[in-house]
C-alpha cells in the first residue's frame, strides 16, 4: 500500500466573499477572505458600495444649501457633520456663532453621541450573538429620535445647525423632558453594564482579540473611541476646545486593559459605554447653563452674499472620532472642493493588516469594534 | 511651533527647490500653508515624522483639486502633530496631462487608502504605491468623476443613468411657474 | 353539512370577490378555498430580507425595533433570499451594488414581493446629479410599493408592509399556476 503523504503545499485555502449584502448592520461592506478553515490568512476590503458622490454634489450646491447633504456622510450621527461643515464655512467666512446657538450645537451633538453610541454597541452585541442588547439600545434611542423631532422635526437626517447658528430654538418644556429622561437612562446603563459588558462571554469573546497599539494607531491614522481605547487619551473636545466645551466639565473614558490588554476589542466597547455615561453629564450642564444665554439668539451676522474666497479646514469630535471638513471657495456660491475627513475610512485600512490569524468569529468582532458605517467610508 | 518657523526649518534642511513659497494666514488662506517639489515629498515627510521638534505622526487628510484653468492639479496633505499639537499643510502641484507623485506609504500606513482615493477619483498616479486601484468606484468604471472636466456616461451595464424628470414627462404644472397651476 | 360549521369562514368582503353565497367555508369552491388559505397564511408571515443600504436602514431596524413593531405583523427579518418573501430595499443604490440587487432578487424564490423604501430607491432622492447612483431600484427589479420619505417614518413603512398584505390576498395563486376556470 502506498504512504498518502501530507505537504504543506496541499493548500487547503478557501476563498470565501463576505459580501457586500450581510446581515450586520454596518452597512455594505465586502471583504474577501482567504482563510484556512476557520483562521484568516488575509481578508481584504472591498468598499465603494454606497460611494454617492457627495463630494461632487457640493461643487454644484451653495454652501448652505449643501447642508442636508452632509446629514448623509455619517446618518447615525449626523449632527456631527453638521456642526462640520458649518464650522469649516464659518471659518472661511469669518461668522461668529452666538453662545446660546453653541449650547444648543453641544446639547443636539451630545444627544446624538448618545444615539449613534446606541446603535454602536447593540450592533456589536448582537454580531457577537446575543440578541437582547440590540432592541434594549433601540428603545432608548427611540426616546431620543423624538427628542430630536420636536427640536427639528427629523429622525435621523437632522439638518438641523446652519451656517452661523441652528435654525430653531428649544420648545418650552423641552429641557425639562430631556432631563427626566436623563434621570431614567443612568440607571438602564447600569443594567445594560450587568446585562452585557461585565458579561463572562462577553468577556471571553472580546478581551484579547486584535490588539492595538497607540503607535499603531497613530500610524494608521484611528481616531476617536479607537484611539482612545489603545490607551491614548486624546479628545478634540479638550484639545482644541471649539464651541463651548471649554465651559464644560467632563472626563474622557481611556481604555485601561481591565479585561485583557490596553487595546482589544473589550476596551473599544467599554469606552463607548462610558462615553454614554460623560455625554449625560455635559447633556445636564449644558441644559442649566443654556438659561443665561437670552432666547431666540441663534444665528449670528452672516455676509449678504456667501461667496467667500479661499480655504480652511475645520474637525470636530463626531461620535465615530476625528471628522475634518476641507473646503476651497474660489468667489462663486457654490464651494471649489469639500472634502470629508471620516475615521471610518482609516479605520477599515487597519484591518487588512490586523486579520491574519484571527478566527473568521474575530473578524466580525472586529469590524464591530471599530464601529464603521459605510457612509463615512464612501461618503 | 509656528508654520512659519517650520517652514525655515524645512528650507534649512533642504533647500529653496524643495520648500518654497509660503502663504500665511490671511483672509484667504484660513491656515498657513507651503509648495512642495512633488519628486522631493518624501524625505521631506520623513523629516518631518522623524524629528523630535516637529514629531509630526498623523496624516490628517490627503485631498486633491482639479485646477483645469492653471493646468494644475494639487495634492493637499493636512499632517498634525499629537506630541506638539501644531499642524503643518503641505501642497504639491502637479502637472494635469500627466499627474504623478512618489507614494507616502512607508512613512504613513494610513497614506495606502488616501492616495488610493486620490488616484480613483482624480488619475493621480503615486509611484511605489502597493496596491493602487480604484477603491470608491467599480472597477471597470472609466474616468476620473473628481476632475472639472468629467462627463457622465449614457448608461452603465445597461442601466440608464438618468430618469426622466416627471414634471415636464407629465407636464405637471408647478406653482408660480405656471399661471394655471394652484 | 350545516353553516354552523364556520370555524374559518373567511370576512364578509373577501367573500364577495371569491363567490355569491353567504355560506362558510364548505360551500364555496375548492380552489377559492384554497386561494384563501393561502393567502391568509402568506400574508400574515411576510418574511423579509434584511437589506439595508443605508440611512433608511437604520429607520428598518427601528421599525423592527420595540415601538414600531414588524413582527406583530409576523414580519420576521431573514439573512437568505431563499427564505424570504418580500424584498426591502432601504437606502440609495450606487451601480457597483446595483448588479448585486440584481442577483439577490433573481435568487429570490416566488412568490416575491418588493417594496421601494427612501426617495432614494424610489427614484434617485436627492442624489440626482450624483454620477455613481442608479436613479431609482425599478431600473432594475420591478417594484410593488413604493414608500416615499428620506427617511420614512417606522409607521409609513408599516402602510406599506399593510399594502403588500392587501396585495397578496387578492392574490389568485391556483388559477395563476394551474390556469383553473374560474378565475
Amino acid at each position: 500500500m502506498s504512504e498518502v503523504i501530507f505537504t504543506n503545499e496541499m493548500d487547503e485555502e478557501m476563498t470565501l466573499n463576505m459580501g457586500p449584502h450581510h446581515p450586520s448592520t454596518h452597512g455594505v461592506l465586502r471583504f474577501i477572505i482567504q482563510s484556512d478553515g476557520e483562521i484568516i490568512r488575509k481578508a481584504v476590503p472591498d468598499v465603494g458600495y454606497l460611494h454617492r458622490s457627495i463630494e461632487k454634489i457640493a461643487e454644484r450646491n451653495t454652501y448652505p444649501g449643501f447642508m442636508p447633504y452632509t446629514d448623509r456622510v455619517d446618518y447615525v450621527a449626523a449632527m456631527f457633520s453638521n456642526e462640520c461643515w458649518s464650522m469649516a464655512c464659518e471659518k472661511l467666512m469669518g461668522i461668529e456663532v452666538p453662545k446660546r446657538a453653541s449650547y444648543l450645537r453641544v446639547i443636539s451633538c451630545e444627544l446624538n453621541r448618545i444615539a449613534s453610541h446606541m446603535i454602536a454597541l447593540g450592533a456589536m452585541a448582537m454580531d457577537i450573538g446575543a440578541v437582547t442588547p440590540f432592541p434594549w439600545t433601540l428603545r432608548e434611542r427611540e426616546y431620543i429620535n423624538d427628542f430630536t423631532e420636536e427640536l427639528c422635526g427629523a429622525r435621523l437626517t437632522y439638518n438641523y445647525h446652519r451656517i452661523g447658528g441652528v435654525s430653531w430654538d428649544m420648545p418650552k418644556g423641552w429641557a425639562d423632558k430631556v432631563k427626566r429622561w436623563l434621570d431614567n437612562f443612568e440607571p438602564i446603563m447600569k443594567e445594560f453594564d450587568r446585562l452585557i459588558t461585565l458579561n463572562d462571554i462577553f468577556v471571553k469573546r472580546l478581551a484579547n482579540v486584535a490588539v492595538i497599539t497607540t503607535e499603531e494607531a497613530k500610524d494608521w491614522g484611528l481616531v476617536g473611541p479607537n484611539l482612545r481605547a489603545s490607551g491614548f487619551a486624546w479628545d478634540l473636545r479638550k484639545e482644541d476646545g471649539y464651541s463651548v466645551y471649554p465651559e464644560l466639565e467632563f472626563n474622557i473614558p481611556v481604555g485601561k486593559g481591565e479585561m485583557g490588554t490596553v487595546g482589544d476589542c473589550w476596551d473599544r466597547f467599554y469606552v463607548r459605554v462610558e462615553e454614554c455615561k460623560e455625554s449625560a453629564k455635559i447633556l445636564r450642564q449644558a441644559l442649566d447653563k443654556i438659561n443665561e444665554h437670552p432666547e431666540d439668539d441663534i444665528v449670528g451676522r452672516l455676509p449678504k452674499k456667501m461667496k467667500p474666497e479661499g480655504e480652511a479646514y475645520a474637525r470636530v469630535e463626531s461620535a465615530r472620532g476625528d471628522m475634518g471638513c476641507y473646503v476651497i471657495g474660489k468667489g462663486g456660491e457654490e464651494a471649489y472642493r469639500a472634502k470629508f475627513r471620516t475615521g471610518s475610512f482609516t479605520a477599515m485600512s487597519i484591518i487588512e493588516a490586523k486579520s491574519p490569524g484571527l478566527f473568521l468569529a474575530d473578524l466580525v468582532a472586529l469590524i464591530a469594534s471599530f464601529d464603521v458605517v459605510a457612509p463615512e467610508i464612501d461618503r | 511651533m509656528t508654520p512659519e518657523a517650520i517652514f525655515k526649518r524645512l528650507q534649512e534642511k533642504f533647500g529653496e527647490e524643495t520648500v518654497f513659497d509660503f502663504h500665511e494666514v490671511s483672509d484667504k488662506n484660513r491656515d498657513a500653508w507651503f509648495q512642495v517639489a512633488p519628486f522631493e515629498i518624501e524625505p521631506v515627510c520623513e523629516y518631518l515624522k522623524t524629528e523630535p521638534d516637529l514629531a509630526f505622526d498623523y496624516l490628517e487628510s490627503m485631498t486633491g483639486v482639479d485646477y483645469p484653468d492653471d493646468k494644475k492639479i494639487v495634492v493637499v496633505d493636512h499632517i498634525y502633530s499629537y506630541g506638539h499639537k501644531h499642524r503643518v499643510i503641505l501642497k504639491a502641484f502637479l502637472d494635469r496631462e500627466d499627474p504623478a507623485m512618489p507614494t507616502l506609504v512607508n512613512v504613513w500606513s494610513t497614506a495606502n487608502w488616501h492616495e488610493r482615493e486620490c488616484f480613483d477619483l482624480l488619475g493621480v498616479l503615486f509611484e511605489g504605491h502597493p496596491d493602487l486601484r480604484r477603491i470608491l468606484l467599480p472597477d471597470d468604471w472609466e474616468g476620473h468623476p473628481l476632475r472639472k472636466d468629467y462627463e457622465e456616461k449614457e448608461e452603465y451595464h445597461g442601466i440608464p443613468t438618468q430618469r426622466p424628470n416627471p414634471i415636464e414627462l407629465y407636464k405637471i404644472g408647478v406653482p408660480g411657474k405656471d399661471k394655471k397651476a394652484s | 353539512m350545516s353553516a354552523n360549521l364556520n370555524l374559518m369562514a373567511p370576512p364578509k368582503g373577501l367573500d364577495a370577490k371569491y363567490s355569491d353565497d353567504q355560506g362558510s367555508v364548505i360551500t364555496t369552491n375548492v380552489d377559492q378555498v384554497i386561494n384563501w388559505l393561502l393567502n391568509w397564511g402568506r400574508s400574515n408571515s411576510v418574511w423579509y430580507l434584511l437589506f439595508g443600504l443605508a440611512c433608511c436602514a437604520i429607520e428598518l431596524m427601528q421599525t423592527g425595533g420595540p415601538r414600531g413593531d414588524l413582527e406583530r405583523f409576523g414580519a420576521a427579518p431573514r439573512p437568505s433570499p431563499r427564505s424570504s418573501d418580500l424584498f426591502i430595499i432601504a437606502g440609495t443604490l450606487t451601480y457597483k451594488m446595483a448588479l448585486r440587487v440584481k442577483r439577490l432578487y433573481d435568487q429570490m424564490s416566488e412568490p416575491r414581493f418588493v417594496i421601494s423604501m427612501g426617495s432614494c430607491s424610489n427614484c434617485g432622492g436627492l442624489f440626482q446629479y450624483a454620477y455613481s447612483v442608479c436613479k431609482g431600484v425599478d431600473q432594475i427589479i420591478p417594484v410593488d410599493v413604493y414608500v416615499p420619505g428620506c427617511p420614512p417614518r417606522p409607521e409609513a413603512l408599516l402602510e406599506g408592509l399593510l399594502k403588500i398584505q392587501e396585495k397578496i390576498k387578492n392574490e389568485k395563486y391556483l388559477q395563476r399556476r394551474y390556469g383553473v376556470v374560474g378565475a
